[in-house]
């Protein structure tokens, strides 16, 4: 066994009992750290399975992105040192079942599969090659999709936004001059009956 | 380097995947249900590189749908975190049992 072979079990060990202990720990803010680990852990595979870019990517927006913005909703949402109430037994036991059963049936049709590689030549990820690949309208391009994924993260954008807007609020002059803050949805019709 | 089956990849890919669904089918807490979530679209990440490099090693295009679902996976993110901090300054609760009012 190479040195290879023994970092690339290492590496899947760490990711895979970091995610079973972010999805079982009670403490929010500790699933939130043991889901930061485990990232790494894939990231690093993308390390082993020599794809740079990727993995270089997978950190900055999984782990420099995500997970903060993730930490930050815990933060703003509930007392983090708390724990959460255990899932029901009933319940722990019926999922651990299917989920056991899923994995065993998916993993049987996998190791049952023979995988034949296409071509022999080496594989070797240029930043270069994937940005022109990227950009090119020709057949084998992806222009458009790249053109409909800015597109869905603009919407996205734009959707945060105005899903996270408090209801705003609109100042209102009332008889004797004075700014009146009213909030614009439930009480509009008083307001109006105020100022006339 | 190539010592290494791709079926060993395939179950680290698998059993991370079924551990995301593990943690969706027992949290009631909505930013853990997204964590989950998160758990297993990097499954199919590793998935789609795995492929790439073990059986179309002169294309690209396992990596292209790898930055694609990356980007995707941001922008989800973003929208439930955005829902999430929303339900919360109305119900004062993220579990999922509370938000029933769209029930029936």
């Amino acid at each position: 066994m190479s040195a290879s072979s023994v970092i690339f079990y290492i590496i899947s060990a760490c990711t895979l009992v970091t995610a079973l202990l972010a999805v079982t720990t009670p403490r929010i803010f500790r699933s939130a750290i043991w889901l930061l680990f485990s990232l790494i852990g894939v990231a690093s595979l993308y390390f082993w399975m020599e794809v740079e870019f990727i993995a270089a990517v997978q950190i900055i927006v999984y782990v420099g992105g995500i997970v903060v913005l993730i930490i930050f909703s815990i933060f703003l949402t509930q007392e983090s040192g708390a724990k959460m109430p255990k899932p029901a037994l009933k319940r722990a036991l019926f999922s651990a079942l299917a989920v056991l059963f899923g994995f065993a049936f998916t993993y049987n049709l996998i190791s049952k599969h023979a995988f034949t590689a296409t071509s022999t030549q080496p594989f070797a990820v240029n930043v270069s090659d994937i940005g022109e690949q990227m950009l090119n309208p020709t057949e084998y391009g992806y222009l458009l999709p790249f053109e409909v994924v800015s597109i869905l993260l603009l919407a996205a954008m734009i959707g945060c936004i105005v899903i996270a807007m408090k209801s705003p609020v609109k100042k209102v002059i009332s008889e004797n001059g004075k700014g009146v803050l009213a909030p614009r949805n439930e009480h509009k019709e008083e307001v109006d009956e105020v100022t006339s | 380097m190539q010592q290494i089956p791709i079926e060993h990849i395939l179950f680290v890919s698998t059993a991370l995947f079924f551990i995301g669904m593990y943690g969706l089918f027992t949290r009631r807490n909505m930013i853990t249900m997204l964590m989950s979530i998160e758990l297993i679209l990097n499954s199919v990440n590793i998935n789609f590189v795995a492929f790439n490099k073990y059986l179309f090693p002169g294309k690209l295009d396992g990596i292209f749908f790898t930055i694609f679902i990356i980007t995707v996976a941001a922008a989800e993110a973003a929208i439930t975190i955005a829902i999430i901090i929303n339900l919360y300054r109305t119900h004062k609760s993220i579990d999922v049992e509370d938000a029933t009012e769209l029930k029936y």
